[in-house]
C-alpha cells in the first residue's frame, strides 16, 4: 500500500490503535446505543401487551426508528468526534504538516465513522432481535439503501460541525454530539412528516432522514418500497454533501489565512 | 547540481498581515543544502509565523516561498513528503505509544519497511525502553527525543525545528545537538532552527536571520554578526538588536548571505 491509501490507512490506524488499548472507549460506543434500544424495547413491549397486534405494527416501526437513527446519529458523531481527537491531543499542527491532503483526512474521517458506527449499532440490532423479537434485516435488501443514506447524513452533518470547528474552534465542540439530535423532530424518526405542523413539513422534506424514515414506514407498515422517497434521500443528500463539502473546503482555506490550523483548540 | 549549494528554501517578498499588524514584513531569504540557519527575534518577531507559512499551514498575504523546488503556495504536499517539522507546542497523540506514533507519521509520510526504521532512530536517539511506553507518560525530555524521531521518520531534506533543545537537560540537549550535526553532514539536509538558546546558534548556525517586528533586521553568519557588532556572544548581539542599543560596525552585506 502506498499514497494515498496508505497515508488514510495512517490516520485510521491513529485511532483504532486507541481503542485497542481502551476498552471504555469501546464500550461507550455501543453504551447509548443499546441504553436507548433497552428503553425503546420496553416500551413498545407494554405498548403490544396492552394494545394488542395493531400496536405490535406501530412498535416494529418504533423500533425499526430508534436503530436507524442511530446510524446516522452514531456515523455523524463518529466522524466528528474522531477530528476532535485530533484537537484534544494538540497533534493537528503535525497532520496539516505532513503530506496528508484535506480529502484523505475526511476519507479517513469517514471511514473512522463507518466503524464506530458498526461497532455501536451492531448490539443494539443484535438486542432488538433477541429480547424484543424485532429482526432489522427484515426490511430486506433496501435496509442496505437506508443504511447508505442515512450514514451520508451523518457524513455531510458532521463535515458542517467540523468546518464550524475550523471556523470558531474549541467553542463549536459541542455541536458534535448535539446538533444531529436537533434534527431528530424534523427526521420524522417516530411518526409521519404529515403529523408534523404544515409550516415545519417543507423544512423536514428538505432532510435525506424524512424520506428514508418515511421509507422505513412503507415498507413495514405497508409492505411496499416507496422509490420517491429514496429518490428524495438520494438526491437530498447529493445537495447537502456538496453543500458540506464547500463549506469544509472554504473553512480550511480561511482556517489557513487566519493561521488557525496550529492553534485550534486553544 | 550537487546537493550542497541548491537552495533548498527560496523566500521572496514574504508578507503576513493580520488586519491592522504587519507579522510579516517582506523578509527574503535562501537556505541551502546542508546549511543549518537560524531564526532568530523575541516574542512576536514573526519566526513562528514565518515558519508556519513554510510549511503551508499559514497561506501569506504576499510574496513567495519556493521549497525543495516547489512553490508552497500551489504544489505543497510534493514538498511536505521531503520536509518535517518539530516543536515543543505540538504534541503527539498521549495515548498512544511512541511505537504506534512513530508507525503513524510512517504512513503518513509513505516511509518503507516503517519497523525497520523505527529500529534505525530507536538506536540513533536512544528510544529503546520508550518505544512501548504512551507518548503521554514520557518526561519533557525524553517527549523532545521522540518528537525529534517523529520528525526525522521520512529522512526530510529540510527540517524545520522550532526551540528542539527547550526543555532538555545539557546532557540530553548537547546529544541531540551532536546528532543534529551528525545527520546534517551524513544527508545533506537543511535544517531552519528557531531557538532562544544562542550558544546553540552559535554551535548549529551558518548562517542567522534576525528578526525584529516582521522584518529580517540583520543577517550573517555567527562570526559576521560578532564581528560587525563587536561582541563576544550571540546574547549580546541580540539584546543590541532587540532594544535597539548599538548598530553594526558595519553594513550588512547582502551579496553571499541566505
Amino acid at each position: 500500500m502506498s499514497g494515498a491509501p496508505r497515508r488514510v490507512w495512517g490516520l485510521m490506524y491513529r485511532h483504532l490503535a486507541l481503542y485497542r488499548r481502551s476498552w471504555p472507549r469501546l464500550l461507550e460506543l455501543a453504551y447509548w446505543p443499546v441504553l436507548g434500544m433497552c428503553i425503546w424495547g420496553f416500551t413498545a413491549t407494554f405498548l403490544t401487551s396492552r394494545l394488542g397486534s395493531g400496536a405490535a405494527i406501530a412498535a416494529s416501526a418504533l423500533l425499526g426508528g430508534v436503530l436507524l437513527w442511530e446510524v446516522a446519529l452514531r456515523s455523524q458523531m463518529g466522524m466528528a468526534i474522531s477530528f476532535l481527537e485530533e484537537i484534544w491531543s494538540r497533534n493537528l499542527g503535525h497532520v496539516f504538516v505532513s503530506p496528508l491532503r484535506p480529502w484523505e483526512l475526511v476519507a479517513a474521517l469517514i471511514a473512522m465513522s463507518i466503524i464506530r458506527m458498526m461497532i455501536g449499532v451492531a448490539p443494539a440490532v443484535l438486542i432488538a432481535w433477541l429480547f424484543y423479537a424485532f429482526n432489522l434485516f427484515a426490511l430486506g435488501p433496501i435496509l442496505i439503501l437506508f443504511f447508505i443514506n442515512l450514514m451520508i447524513m451523518g457524513w455531510w452533518v458532521a463535515l458542517g460541525v467540523v468546518s464550524l470547528i475550523l471556523r470558531h474552534g474549541a467553542g463549536a465542540e459541542p455541536l458534535a454530539w448535539s446538533v444531529l439530535f436537533g434534527l431528530t423532530p424534523f427526521s420524522a424518526v417516530f411518526y409521519p412528516v404529515a403529523v408534523l405542523p404544515a409550516a415545519v413539513q417543507p423544512f423536514a422534506l428538505a432532510l435525506p432522514s424524512a424520506h428514508v424514515f418515511e421509507g422505513m414506514r412503507g415498507v413495514l407498515l405497508e409492505g411496499v418500497i416507496h422509490w420517491h422517497h429514496l429518490a428524495w434521500a438520494v438526491g437530498l443528500n447529493a445537495v447537502w454533501l456538496g453543500a458540506a463539502t464547500l463549506l469544509f473546503a472554504q473553512q480550511f482555506h480561511q482556517a489557513r489565512v487566519r493561521g488557525a490550523l496550529l492553534s485550534i483548540g486553544e | 547540481m550537487s546537493a550542497a549549494g541548491r537552495n533548498v528554501i527560496e523566500v521572496k517578498s514574504l508578507t503576513k498581515r493580520y488586519g491592522d499588524v504587519l507579522a510579516v514584513d517582506g523578509i527574503e531569504f535562501v537556505a541551502e543544502a546542508g546549511s543549518t540557519v537560524g531564526l532568530l527575534g523575541g516574542n512576536g518577531a514573526g519566526k513562528t509565523t514565518t515558519i508556519a507559512m513554510l510549511l503551508g499551514l499559514l497561506l501569506p498575504t504576499a510574496g513567495s516561498i519556493r521549497v525543495l523546488g516547489r512553490d508552497m503556495l500551489r504544489d505543497r504536499f510534493a514538498a511536505l513528503a521531503r520536509m518535517n517539522f518539530s516543536s515543543p507546542y505540538v504534541q503527539l497523540p498521549a495515548r498512544l505509544t511512541v511505537r504506534e506514533n512513530l508507525r503513524v507519521y510512517g504512513h503518513l509520510y509513505n516511509v518503507r519497511r516503517i519497523d525497520a526504521r523505527i529500529a534505525e532512530l530507536s538506536e540513533e536517539l536512544d528510544l529503546g525502553s520508550l518505544l512501548d511506553r504512551p507518548a503521554g507518560q514520557l518526561s519533557a525530555g525524553q517527549k523532545t527525543r521522540v518528537a525529534l524521531a517523529k520528525s526525522l521518520i521520512n529522512r526530510p531534506e529540510l527540517l524545520l525545528l522550532d526551540e528542539p533543545t527547550a526543555s532538555l537537560d545539557p546532557d540530553t540537549g548537547d546529544l541531540v545537538r551532536t546528532w543534529l550535526e551528525r545527520y546534517r553532514a551524513e544527508t545533506g539536509c537543511a535544517i531552519l532552527l528557531a531557538s532562544h538558546n544562542m550558544a546553540e546558534v552559535e554551535r548549529l548556525c551558518s548562517h542567522v536571520l534576525m528578526m525584529k517586528q516582521g522584518r529580517v533586521v540583520d543577517r550573517g553568519s555567527p562570526q559576521d554578526l560578532l564581528d560587525r557588532y563587536g561582541r563576544d556572544d550571540l546574547e549580546e548581539v541580540f539584546l543590541d538588536i532587540a532594544r535597539d542599543r548599538r548598530t553594526a560596525a558595519r553594513p550588512l552585506e547582502r551579496v553571499g548571505l541566505p
